[in-house]
C-alpha cells in the first residue's frame, strides 16, 4: 500500500474472506445440481458427497485403504530421503563424482515415473510394492538434487577457515555442512511429501494396487459418483494435511533461519 | 566456478606468450575431459546392461539389443511415431498451453486483486492438494473418454503451479516501480505489458516449467487409464502383452520425450529469461556478498508435484 492511498475500512474483513469463499464454493456445490444446473450424475450435490463420506467413514474398507495409502506414502518417502540424503552426500562432496554423475542426473530427472508403471506391475504384480516403487523413484529426485545443492553452498570461507583450524571431520560436518544443508533438505523434504502422495494415489488408481487409488477407480467404474467424489475430497484433504504437516516441520526445524525469522516478523 | 575466473585468466595470459598451440591444445584437452565426464557414467551403465543381458538375459530384463531392434521396429519404421506418438503430444501441447493461459490470465486477476485474492485462497490451497490424477475419473464422467478428457485432464492438472507462481509474482511486484508507473499514469493495458508481466515473468517461467513436467505424466496416465491411442496406451498394451522389449522401447522412448521436452524449455527459458538471468548475475557478481537467503527452488523444475507456489517466489525475494 502506498502511503499516499487511503484505507478504506470495508464491511468484511480481510481474514472472513477465504472462510467465506470456501463457503461460497461449498454452496455452489450444492445449488447448482439440485437447481438443475448441472446434471447430478456428473456433479452430485455436497450433501450428497458428504452422506457418501459419512458412509465410508463406517466402513472398516475404506480405512484399510486410507491406512494403505499413508504407509506406501510414508514409506516411499522415507526411503528416498534415506537414498536422496545418502547419495547426496557421497555424490556432492567429491567433485569428479559430481561432474561424472551430472549428466545422468539430468537425464533420469524428467523421465516421468509413469513411465515404470509396466515395470513396476511385471516386477510387483498389483502389491503394495508396485506403489512403493513409483514412490521412491519420484521423490528421490527433489531431495536428491536439494541436498547436492545444498553440499554446494557450503561458505568457502568458512570451509577454509575449517580446514586451516584443522577441524576434525565430524566438527565441520555438525558446524558447517548441517546448518548450510538442513534449509536445502526441508525444502526437498517438502517437495518429495507431496509427490509422494501423487505417486501413491496414482499408482492404486492405474495399477490397482490397494488403497485409496483404487477406490476410487472401482467407484468410478461402479459408477457410484458420490462416493467417488467423496474419496477425491478426502485425497484433496490429505494433501492438504500433507502440506500443512512440511510446513509445520520447516518452520520448527529451522526456527534459527533468515527466511523464517524475517517470514515471522513480516 | 567464478572463484577460480582470475586465476584461469592469468594462466590463459601466460600461455598466449608462450605460442597459441598450447592454449589451443589446453582448451581440447578440457573439453576432452568434459565431453568424458558427460558420456562417461551413461556409456558404463549401458555397457553394463549389455554384459549382463547378453547372454539370454533375465525375462523382464531383455539383452539391450532386442530393445534396440525393438526400438526400431516399433517406433521408427512400425509407424507407432505417428499413430500414438504424435497424437500425445498434440494433446500434451493442447493442455499445457490451455494450463499456462489460464493459470496466467487467473493468476494475473487474483494477484492484482487482493479482496479477490484472500476470498480464494483456501479454495485454491485446497484444489492445489488433490493429486491431479484423480481427476481423471471424475472428467471421465463429465467428458466421456475422448481426446477433450485427456487434454482437460491436463489443463486442470497442470493450471496449479502456473497460476500459484503467477499469483506470487504478481504479488513480489516491485512496489517503488509500482508506484513510480503510476506516477507517470501508466495504468491498465500497458501497465500490465510493461510492469506486471515483466516482474511476475521469472515466477511464470518457473510454474510453466513444474506444469510442464505434471502435464507429461497426466498425458501418459490419462492413456493408460482408458484410451486407444497414445504412448502411454501402447506401453501398457505391451506389458500386458508381455511383448517385454517394446515395453522397455516405450518406456525409453518416453524418457527421451521428457529429457528433449526439457531440453527445449531449457532454450526457451534462455532466450525467455536471458535479460533477467544477466541482471542476477551483475547483481550477485557486484555485491559479492553471499545472501543468506533460502536455496533458490531450482529443484522447482522437478517438483513434479506441482507444490511451489508459495516457496520459489519467496525465495527469490
Amino acid at each position: 500500500m502506498a502511503w499516499y492511498q487511503h484505507r478504506r475500512t470495508r464491511a468484511v474483513p480481510e481474514s472472513l474472506l477465504g472462510p467465506a469463499g470456501l463457503l461460497l464454493a461449498a454452496a455452489l456445490v450444492e445449488v447448482l445440481p439440485r437447481a438443475g444446473l448441472v446434471p447430478a450424475e456428473y456433479l452430485p450435490p455436497l450433501s450428497a458427497m458428504a452422506g457418501a463420506l459419512a458412509g465410508e467413514a463406517g466402513d472398516a474398507a475404506f480405512w484399510r485403504a486410507l491406512r494403505d495409502t499413508l504407509t506406501g506414502w510414508g514409506a516411499g518417502l522415507a526411503l528416498a530421503t534415506a537414498a536422496g540424503v545418502l547419495l547426496g552426500l557421497v555424490i556432492g562432496r567429491a567433485e569428479p563424482l559430481r561432474r561424472a554423475t551430472a549428466s545422468t542426473i539430468e537425464f533420469l530427472r524428467p523421465i516421468p515415473s509413469v513411465a515404470l508403471v509396466p515395470l513396476a506391475v511385471l516386477l510387483h504384480g498389483t502389491g503394495p510394492r508396485a506403489t512403493l516403487l513409483l514412490v521412491v523413484y519420484a521423490a528421490v529426485w527433489p531431495v536428491l538434487l536439494q541436498v547436492l545443492a545444498g553440499v554446494r553452498d557450503v561458505d568457502p570461507v568458512a570451509r577454509d577457515t575449517a580446514a586451516v583450524f584443522r577441524l576434525p571431520t565430524l566438527t565441520r560436518l555438525r558446524h558447517l555442512l548441517w546448518p548450510t544443508l538442513l534449509p536445502y533438505l526441508m525444502t526437498g523434504l517438502r517437495l518429495a511429501a507431496s509427490v509422494a502422495l501423487i505417486l501413491a494415489v496414482t499408482a492404486q488408481l492405474v495399477i490397482g494396487s490397494p488403497g485409496l487409488g483404487r477406490e476410487i477407480a472401482l467407484a468410478q467404474a461402479a459408477n457410484a459418483v458420490e462416493r467417488m467424489y467423496a474419496l477425491v475430497i478426502v485425497t484433496g484433504l490429505l494433501g492438504v494435511c500433507v502440506n500443512a504437516g512440511a510446513r509445520a516441520l520447516e518452520r520448527r526445524v529451522l526456527f534459527w533461519h533468515t527466511s523464517e525469522r524475517t517470514e515471522a516478523a513480516a | 566456478m567464478s572463484r577460480n575466473a582470475p586465476v584461469r585468466t592469468r594462466e590463459r595470459g601466460r600461455s598466449r606468450v608462450r605460442g597459441g598451440a598450447r592454449t589451443a591444445l589446453r582448451a581440447a584437452a578440457s573439453g576432452a575431459v568434459r565431453l568424458a565426464y558427460a558420456l562417461g557414467l551413461p556409456a558404463a551403465l549401458l555397457a553394463l546392461w549389455w554384459a549382463l543381458t547378453a547372454r539370454g538375459g533375465s525375462f523382464y530384463y531383455p539383452p539391450l539389443g532386442d530393445i534396440a531392434a525393438a526400438f526400431t521396429d516399433t517406433w521408427l519404421t512400425g509407424g507407432r511415431l505417428a499413430r500414438d506418438v504424435a497424437p500425445s503430444l498434440a494433446r500434451l501441447a493442447a493442455g499445457w498451453a490451455g494450463a499456462v493461459l489460464l493459470g496466467v490470465g487467473l493468476g494475473l486477476l487474483l494477484g492484482l486483486r487482493p479482496r479477490l485474492r484472500a476470498l480464494a485462497e483456501p479454495l485454491l490451497a485446497f484444489c492445489r492438494a488433490v493429486p491431479p490424477p484423480v481427476l481423471i475419473p471424475v472428467l471421465m464422467l463429465v467428458a466421456g473418454i475422448g481426446n477433450g478428457m485427456k487434454v482437460a485432464v491436463i489443463v486442470t492438472g497442470a493450471v496449479w503451479p502456473v497460476l500459484l507462481n503467477t499469483i506470487q509474482g504478481v504479488r513480489s511486484l516491485d512496489e517503488v516501480l509500482s508506484d513510480t508507473a503510476r506516477c507517470y499514469g501508466v495504468t491498465g493495458a500497458a501497465r500490465l505489458r510493461r510492469l506486471v508481466l515483466p516482474a511476475a515473468a521469472p515466477a511464470i517461467v518457473t510454474g510453466m516449467r513444474q506444469a510442464l513436467s505434471l502435464a507429461i505424466i497426466l498425458m501418459v496416465i490419462g492413456e493408460m487409464f482408458a484410451s486407444s491411442s497414445g504412448l502411454g496406451f501402447a506401453i501398457v498394451q505391451f506389458q500386458r502383452g508381455f511383448a517385454i522389449p517394446e515395453m522397455w522401447s516405450g518406456i525409453f522412448l518416453l524418457g527421451l520425450v521428457g529429457f528433449g521436452l526439457s531440453l527445449l524449455f531449457g532454450l526457451f527459458e534462455a532466450r525467455a529469461l536471458g535479460w533477467y538471468h544477466g541482471q542476477r548475475g551483475l547483481a550477485r557478481g557486484a555485491g559479492g556478498a553471499r545472501r543468506a537467503a533460502r536455496p533458490r527452488e531450482r529443484a522447482g523444475g522437478d517438483t513434479r508435484a506441482g507444490d511451489a507456489g508459495t516457496a520459489s517466489a519467496r525465495d527469490e525475494e
